[in-house]
């Protein structure tokens, strides 16, 4: 609302420049670019310092984009759960892996025996596979949802993270490791995973619009285009155009939450993170509210999960472990819940900091720093200390244990934020849950809102001499 | 029973009047030419309080929109209300007093669905609404604020406001999401956002309009749960405590606001602990006493009863 | 009056929840009676051996005790400061840790360099079995293990405290809830850091006896009575601790209500350091005996075992000593013993399952009303 003030005074035309800029400078959108640019430009140096060559360079470029995509997706999603409706959904995993399983059920191609797969799927395209997915992903979350969102926030984080433990087992189990679907011999493949081996998903994409070809013809192009001439140029091409359709999913993504946050929908859901018993007592049935915002959120989580694992050729259960809830929970809280604009830039700043920096500090260090052999362990590591003075083993042991240190850090980005920035970055920047400005129609301004006007004088007087008397004594 | 049988042709009368007048508030013409100011010196602009109902006025006098019948309720074994029973008359400002712990907040919870009762039933225009979750109970009509003002912190005035409206377009998720469907939610948005600065207008808060709730002073809060109410078209208010914490010129504000929106036709339950207020400004009077309906009657009624003044005196008040 | 209305009208007499809590009462009954009759059909056919029940039950049992004695730390801060700590897990694991460095170091000192013992062997340095660890061969260090465990995970709850949750005493649950995520992760992946990734055997097979039960032998370790006689102790003595101390009644009085307490001049910060002492205390124990008593060590054994002690406290009513430790042996029963009924994968979803079912039917638990103590 801040924004749409800043064009007041002057004339139209420099107004609405003045805008644009009060928008970049005090808005979200500059900040975002800002955010991101550097992420990319940090990237792009630590790959200039490592030698990357190009084709290294396209390739950290599409992995970060993938990892800020997903990322900002689920953050997006938890944030509909969270940020507006208060539901403390600590099984997002959980939903995910509904999603993904219902998904390579549906679209895997049919059990052929001696084939590559284990287990069949249905055969279906893939655009079915995902619908059904995210629609087993909502539907899973009406369970979980019907009996358990009376229960208190901290209740039903311990049911939700219960519920993806449980999912997780299920698909651990031989018992669903084969079965038989509508006379398919299909499976969620046990402990030893899925392969997922239906049409890719790019090229299930530009078959169905009869566009692969010229897709094909495309990359070949791009290959061989003089400054970059990268031989099999697919495998980037493709991923770097994944990583395309993650930022336009972003994009649906925000539009669609935006709307469901400015809207009355979208208002009763803030009504009830509030205090669910006020929108009680003026009629909203709160729990079904509740419900369908539970649903929407758990159905997007399936689809960003689908969205993460469709391309990674193969899915095992123990992928989906509490932790990676725990990392979107992060990047929400470090974009503030509450804020669609800041779940996307809590999303971006975990993948590319939290998640995938620290990997590529330890290659930027490895790169600058002398070659030796880490030692294979702590004590290793520590006795040269204690022996010689020699502190570089332990340096070395600290680097390769990066993936274990990397989650401690996240813990102690965790704890700080709670300390000192528990609404994140963008939490408490006003996202007005209404369809449209709410400030006072024009036509009635000029009689009534007119500022130094008869009543306004009167009420102002009253309200500051409440303000000084009315202290609430409770 | 025989009672219930009674009331239900009054229930669907009652229900019509509810509904056209449901339908002439969306269109503010008709309205416009009740100058309701006199009242209220502060307020001299015809719009502000004119978009507020009052075709109910008087047209059903005589009649009970709200009947108590043997409420009970127990707590692990502490009777909290036992065998209440009262009746409020429409279109006045009825007092429900009595000691602390007598009774009140719990008869309150009992009527508007928080809690239900062990035995007994709440009729509301005829209709039984007894063990009703709350949401059904203020759809029907039957509104309450609360003890210790609940506005919504983290929203601002408006939203609150905007909250209030019942059965909105845009609550269905589909409707608002789906383009070309929201164009009809905004559309009945901007009339909402009419009433609600209308509102905001008559209880003198409009400045305060883009304010987080939160930020709000005590007595201002109270303004505010009261406006917000009042935006759900109830058939009648139920107000617990409403001037507990507020200053006295703000109490006399609200107490303003009270009289003029009774004399349009709403009809109030107030629960006070403050003797005086209840006996200077409520046509009729309930007490109670230890979870029961001590007796009721006019204020002088009230004033004269031993039994009062013992069950004040004796008790903790 | 239409019929419709009628109905509606009836539908309205009759009060709702009394329905739905005699129908869920109906189908409880009901499961239970199938679960008997699959339970005695396998035990006619036998498919299931009476000696074998009775050995589910023993390993239940076991199981139920290390959950119950970490529940009761975990009940006692749920409780008195309001939040769930998602960080208890760890601090069973860090416990363990602290208190199995002990015993390798006393139990094998001179036999292999200070440095791998202190690591409790990682990397595979030194072995448990090698070094003879076990309650009959090395009591000492086994009794010493045991009081380190504790003294171990009382420091680092204190620590903790200090650090990050007093900052935030007077947050909402949710706010210390996801501090606590914070702290399980760091403390988490701190041992994997230091003490590596790997499961290690730490004892030396223990003697047992043989009971003869019907049809077969039930054996019991060493080890198993070990952790019987240590949980069993410790859950009666914080019993008579909270019972007889003015402390166990400023634990209840805060538990009630901590505002009231503060007032009434209850020391609340001496309070909340005395619920990190003892809960601290048992939980590092329980850490200890649990490894003592499977034979095995990770840096992950106390967060896989954070859920069912969540839902042996719940199940048990937050706040309740005795609750805590019946609801661990409900749930350790019931992770045990699940697979007469389900295929194994499903045990631990079992008692999860049985926790989220108390959560709709009794959220307050089964043994709610009798607050610490």
């Amino acid at each position: 609302m801040s924004a749409n003030n800043g064009g007041d005074a002057g004339p139209a035309n420099s107004g609405r420049v003045n805008d644009v800029i009060t928008r970049l400078r005090e808005g979200d959108a500059g900040l975002i670019l800002l955010v991101l640019g550097g992420i990319y430009l940090a990237y792009i140096i630590s790959g200039v310092i490592l030698g990357y060559q190009l084709r290294g360079q396209l390739n950290s470029i599409a992995a970060l984009t993938f990892y800020i995509g997903v990322f900002a997706l689920l953050a997006l999603a938890l944030n509909l759960h969270w940020g507006y409706t208060g539901l403390f959904n600590i099984g997002v995993v959980g939903f995910m892996a509904v999603g993904v399983y219902v998904m390579a059920l549906v679209s895997k191609p049919v059990y052929t025996p001696g084939g590559a797969a284990q287990v069949g799927g249905l055969g279906l395209p893939l655009w079915v596979g995902v619908l059904a997915g995210m629609l087993a992903a909502a539907l899973f979350g009406f369970i979980v949802a019907l009996p358990a969102l009376r229960l208190r926030a901290d209740y039903l984080a311990i049911v939700t993270i219960a519920m993806s433990e449980i999912v997780r087992f299920s698909f651990l189990s031989s018992e669903f490791q084969q079965f038989t679907l509508f006379g398919n011999q299909v499976g969620f493949g046990g402990g030893s995973g899925l392969i997922l081996d239906y049409t890719q998903p790019l090229e299930a994409f530009f078959r169905t619009f009869g566009l692969w070809d010229a897709y094909l013809g495309f990359v070949t192009a791009f290959g061989s285009f003089g400054p970059l001439n990268l031989n099999n140029p697919k495998p980037i091409v493709d991923s770097l155009i994944y990583g395309g359709v993650l930022l336009l999913f972003i994009g649906a993504y925000y539009w669609l939450l935006k709307r469901t946050g400015e809207s009355p929908f979208g208002r009763v859901l803030k009504a009830i993170r509030e205090d669910e018993d006020v929108a009680n007592a003026l009629g909203k049935n709160t729990n079904r509210f509740k419900i369908k915002s539970f649903m929407l959120g758990c159905a997007l989580m399936g689809l960003a999960g689908i969205l993460w694992l469709a391309v990674q050729g193969a899915v095992t259960p123990n992928f989906f472990r509490p932790r990676i809830t725990f990392f979107v929970w992060i990047a929400l809280i470090i974009g503030g819940a509450g804020s669609n604009t800041g779940s996307v830039l809590g999303g971006a700043i975990f993948a590319g900091v939290l998640y995938q920096g620290p990997l590529y500090l330890k290659n930027v260090l490895e790169a600058v720093l002398p070659q030796t052999n880490a030692p294979n362990g702590f004590g290793p590591a520590v006795a040269p200390i204690f022996q010689s003075l020699d502190p570089l083993p332990f340096v070395w042991y600290t680097l390769d244990s990066i993936r274990q240190l990397q989650l401690v850090i996240m813990g102690l980005v965790l704890i700080w934020l709670m300390h000192n920035r528990p609404e994140g970055l963008l939490g408490h920047r006003k996202e007005i849950a209404a369809s449209i400005d709410l400030s006072r129609p024009t036509r009635q301004s000029s009689t009534a809102a007119a500022d130094g006007g008869f009543v306004n004088g009167v009420s102002e007087t009253n309200d500051s001499s409440a303000n000084s008397g009315g202290q609430r004594d409770e | 029973m025989s009672e219930s049988e009674e009331t239900t042709g009054v229930d669907d009368a009652s229900q019509s009047v509810d509904g056209g007048r449901t339908e002439t508030r969306g269109e503010t013409d008709g309205v416009d030419e009740r100058d309701e100011t006199g009242a209220e010196p502060t307020t001299t602009d015809a719009q502000s309080p004119s978009t507020l109902d009052t075709d109910a006025t008087g047209s059903e006098t005589g009649e009970y929109p709200l009947r108590v019948e043997n409420l009970r309720k127990t707590f692990g074994g502490i009777v909290a209300v036992d065998d209440a029973s009262f009746e409020v008359e429409r279109g006045t400002l009825t007092g429900l007093i009595g000691p602390n712990g007598a009774g009140k907040s719990t008869t309150f919870n009992l009527i508007t669905g928080m809690h239900t009762p062990d035995e007994g039933r709440v009729l509301f225009n005829g209709e039984d609404i007894t063990g009703l979750p709350p949401h059904r109970v203020a759809d029907k009509g039957l509104v309450r604020t609360f003890q210790i003002a609940r506005e919504l912190s983290e929203m601002t005035v408006l939203e609150n406001m905007m909250l209030a409206p019942k059965h909105q377009r845009g609550e269905a998720l589909w409707r608002s999401v789906t383009p070309g469907v929201r164009d009809d939610v905004v559309r009945q948005e901007e009339e909402l956002l009419e009433r609600a600065w209308e509102m905001l207008d008559f209880f003198e808060i409009d400045h305060l309009a883009e304010e987080y709730a939160g930020n709000l002073s005590g007595g201002q809060r109270k303004l505010l749960e009261m406006a917000r109410a009042l935006l759900t078209d109830p058939d009648m208010l139920l107000l617990d405590e409403p001037f507990a914490g507020v200053n006295p010129s703000l109490e006399h504000r609200l107490l303003e606001h009270v009289h003029e929106l009774r004399e349009q036709g709403y009809t109030f339950l107030l629960v006070e602990h403050d003797m005086d207020l209840i006996m200077q400004n409520c046509e009729h009077v309930i007490v109670m006493h230890q979870g029961k309906v001590l007796t009721e009657g006019t204020p002088s009624d009230i004033k004269q009863n031993e039994q009062v003044v013992e069950a004040y005196l004796g008790g903790n008040v | 009056m239409g019929i419709a209305e009628t109905y509606s009208r009836s539908r309205q007499f009759v009060d709702r929840r009394p329905l739905t809590h005699s129908l869920a009462a109906a189908a409880g009954v009901g499961l239970v009676l199938y679960l008997l009759w699959v339970l005695v059909s396998q035990l006619v056919t036998g498919q299931l051996q009476i000696h074998e029940l009775g050995e589910l039950m023993w390993d239940g049992l076991m199981r139920g005790l290390v959950i119950g004695l970490a529940g009761v730390g975990l009940s006692m801060t749920y409780s008195i400061l309001n939040f769930a700590n998602f960080s208890h897990g760890d601090y069973i694991s860090a416990g363990a840790f602290s208190g199995w460095a002990t015993t390798y170091l006393i139990a094998g000192l001179g036999r292999a360099d200070i440095g791998s013992l202190l690591l409790v062997g990682a990397g595979g340095s030194v072995f448990g079995g090698a070094l003879g660890i076990g309650i009959s061969t090395t009591p000492l260090a086994v009794v010493l293990g045991v009081v380190v465990a504790g003294i171990g995970a009382v420091a680092l709850s204190l620590f903790v405290d200090r650090t990050v949750f007093k900052p935030l005493r007077g947050e909402d649950g949710i706010t210390l809830l996801i501090a606590s995520i914070g702290v399980a992760f760091a403390l988490r992946y701190l041992m994997q850091f230091v003490f590596g990734s790997d499961v290690r055997g730490t004892t030396s097979q223990p003697p047992a006896y043989s009971f003869y039960v019907v049809d077969g032998w039930v054996r019991v370790n060493y080890h198993d009575m070990t952790l019987f006689v240590v949980a069993i102790g410790l859950m009666v003595g914080v019993h008579l601790l909270l019972q007889r101390s003015k402390l166990g009644k400023a634990m209840r009085a805060m538990s009630d209500n901590g505002d009231l307490a503060r007032i009434t001049g209850i020391p609340t910060e001496g309070v909340v350091r005395w619920t990190w002492i003892i809960g601290g205390a048992l939980t590092g124990i329980s850490g200890y005996i649990f490894v003592l008593w499977k034979g095995t060590l990770a840096f992950d054994d106390g967060w896989l075992l954070l859920l069912l002690i969540f839902a042996a406290v719940i199940l048990g009513g937050i706040g309740s000593v005795y609750g805590a430790i019946a609801g661990g042996i409900v749930i350790g029963l019931t992770a045990s013993m699940a697979v007469i009924w389900i295929p194994s994968a499903f045990a631990r979803a079992a008692a999860f399952a049985v926790m989220i079912l108390i959560l709709l039917v009794r959220p307050q638990g089964i043994f709610a009303g009798r607050a610490t103590a």
